[in-house]
């Protein structure tokens, strides 16, 4: 299988109150095509970072972060933002949807920084909003969706794009326990019958389980020996 | 589309505050262009002057009059085309604050006023009668005043009780016209006058002359004043224009606050609407970080601060500017002859759309560079 992630030497620390603080220190991992990934860790053990990270929502102090075959150290702020919509979905804890927009439009969004028609994005949202299950809920703002179908509706938007990963910081952190197994079982599919690279940072074993490897953080130094 | 149809759904988010902020915009655009059209009514008179009237009075002052001989010698200045006396009256209708401009003039006066449009057989009947009254009908709306009645008036500046009766009322040629204007024959008064207290007759207040060239406007100026230098009464001979701006000169004090006020009404909105934006888009903060992450860049943010803030403008502005004519009207009205034209001009309503673009664009230019700047991860913490 090609790497998808590719990290060698990576650190990142940040400035807190005139004090530079280290969260992520000599980092080295490779993530495989197809693979599902879960990133444990305690609180505070860098693992959101790492997802940011990857994700390309920030950026490393020094190291080597490749990703999709592209070194994303070296892309502006514009580049990065065209690669993050071209090549990875974001699934957050809180669904982060536009609540003034409804179930339809919000997984359209993405569709607009594309040459999309009309016409083609319908097919495409509709498609989406199947696949997790909510075609009947399509005009429904997210105030009118449970905790589950906002974070469907939050998977069919990641999705839109085809992109080639998909990363979830805390995907069921906010789900009760029927929920979290729909997202986990909707993530599987995703990486199954997609072939998605996926991601996952999480605190529940048991959601961690659901990944084909765990990779676990301590104090910002990756640790050895998990499967 | 999908860019104007979340700057339409965010602008109604919080009906209740978008409301408030539109409430005030609407006081203060409407505020903003009353306050100007008293500044435009104030300025008014002048603006209503002919490029070929002048006006001659005492270079003393205002209150020193000038002897009726004067007439003569104007008229024979090379490029005078007409001349007609005129006298400030200041006579009491009824009660002292029922204040409106009356004049005694000669009948050449008529001639020099073409915008004074008055019908025939009323002009015929005013020239008729010695004690006749030509009014404006802003003036006769106010009083009630109708052709044939009798207006008696209490001369302050000329003692007695004078008693005219209306011969004609007189319209504007357009709506710049000052039609709350009382006319009567000067040879009524200075025969009254000349009865009562001789020593006050053949006292003339201002000259109105005609002149043929609008360009020689300096230079018979200076040919009038030069006709009466180191006599006992010296001239002043200025443009009508020149002359009505002097009037508001001594009240210009009065007009820059005025002026004033009306900006700080539109500052003190800019500052609600920067704090009504700043909310805003702190709220929304979380929002911003998620967009940028899905690939949209501070250009897009920036749009949306923007569109909503100027949406909020456009359209309190608009209801303001609609506002302001029904008010005004009635403000007029309220104000009786007090402002002779009390119009909202062109420029008022440009005036009152550009200040809300620019409260629109100013209340957004802080919350809109924040946004962009904001860092993806920062922004993301503020989810939760």
């Amino acid at each position: 299988m090609q790497p998808v992630v590719e990290i060698r030497d990576l650190t990142k620390s940040y400035r807190r109150g005139g004090q530079t603080v280290p969260v992520l220190s000599d980092i080295d991992l490779v993530i495989a095509s197809g693979d599902f990934v879960g990133l444990m860790g305690p609180s505070g053990s860098g693992k959101s970072t790492l997802l940011n990270l990857i994700a390309g929502i920030d950026k490393p102090d020094s190291g080597m972060l490749r990703v999709v075959g592209v070194d994303i150290t070296t892309l502006s702020e514009s580049e990065l933002a065209d690669w993050r919509a071209q090549n990875v979905g974001f699934i957050f804890q809180f669904y982060n949807l536009m609540p003034v927009l409804t179930a339809f439009e919000n997984v359209e969004l993405p569709l607009f920084l594309t040459s999309l028609s009309a016409g083609e994005r319908r097919h495409h949202v509709n498609t989406a909003l199947e696949m997790v299950g909510l075609g009947d809920r399509m005009e429904h703002y997210p105030s009118e969706l449970s905790g589950g179908q906002q974070q469907r509706v939050a998977i069919a938007r990641a999705i839109i794009t085809d992109p080639t990963i998909l990363v979830a910081d805390e995907p069921t952190g906010d789900l009760d326990r029927v929920s979290a197994e729909e997202i986990l079982t909707l993530m599987e599919r995703m990486n199954d019958e997609l072939g998605k690279t996926i991601i996952m940072v999480t605190h529940d074993p048991h959601a961690a389980g659901r990944a084909h490897s765990i990779k676990r953080l301590d104090k910002g130094v990756l640790q050895d020996g998990e499967r | 589309m999908h860019l104007i149809k979340l700057i339409f759904r965010n602008t109604l988010r919080h009906k209740l505050r978008t409301g408030l902020t539109m409430v005030g915009l609407v006081v203060a655009i409407l505020s903003f262009g009353l306050l100007q059209t008293v500044v435009d009514a104030w300025y008014a008179g002048a603006e209503g002057a002919a490029p070929d009237r002048l006006i001659t009075r005492n270079a003393v002052s205002l209150m020193v009059p000038l002897p009726l001989h004067y007439r003569e010698k104007i008229r024979s200045v090379d490029g005078v085309k007409a001349v007609a006396a005129a006298n400030w009256f200041a006579g009491v209708y009824q009660d002292p604050k029922n204040f409106f401009p009356q004049f005694a003039v000669e009948p050449a006066y008529f001639s020099m006023f073409p915008e004074y449009r008055i019908p025939d057989a009323q002009f015929r009947a005013f020239f008729r009668d010695r004690q006749g009254a030509l009014v404006g009908r802003k003036l006769a709306q106010t009083y009630g005043f109708r052709v044939g009645d009798v207006v008696p008036l209490k001369g302050t500046i000329f003692p007695g009780t004078w008693t005219f009766v209306v011969r004609g009322i007189y319209d504007g040629a357009d709506a710049k016209t000052d039609t709350s204007q009382f006319f009567f024959h000067w040879d009524y008064l200075n025969e009254t006058v000349k009865a009562r207290t001789p020593a006050l007759a053949n006292r003339i207040g201002i000259f109105i002359v005609q002149i043929a060239d609008v360009d020689r406007a300096a230079e018979v100026s200076e040919e009038v004043d030069a006709l009466f230098r180191n006599s006992p009464a010296e001239t002043l001979t200025e443009t009508e224009k020149a002359f009505q701006i002097g009037f508001v000169r001594q009240t210009e004090a009065i007009l820059i606050a005025v002026r004033i006020v009306s900006f700080l009404v539109i500052f003190i909105i800019l500052a609600v609407m920067a704090n009504t934006m700043a909310m805003t888009a702190r709220e929304r903060r979380g929002e911003y970080a998620t967009l940028k992450t899905l690939g949209f860049g501070g250009g897009f943010l920036a749009a949306l601060i923007f569109g909503e803030s100027l949406a909020i403008a456009v359209i309190g502005s608009l209801v303001g500017v609609a506002l302001t004519f029904p008010v005004a009207e009635w403000f007029a009205s309220e104000m009786g002859t007090l402002f002779p034209v009390f119009e909202v001009s062109r420029e008022t309503v440009m005036l009152q759309g550009a200040c809300a673009l620019a409260v629109g664009t100013a209340a957004a230019l802080f919350p809109a560079r924040r946004a962009i700047r904001v860092r993806i991860v920062d922004g993301l913490r503020a989810i939760g």
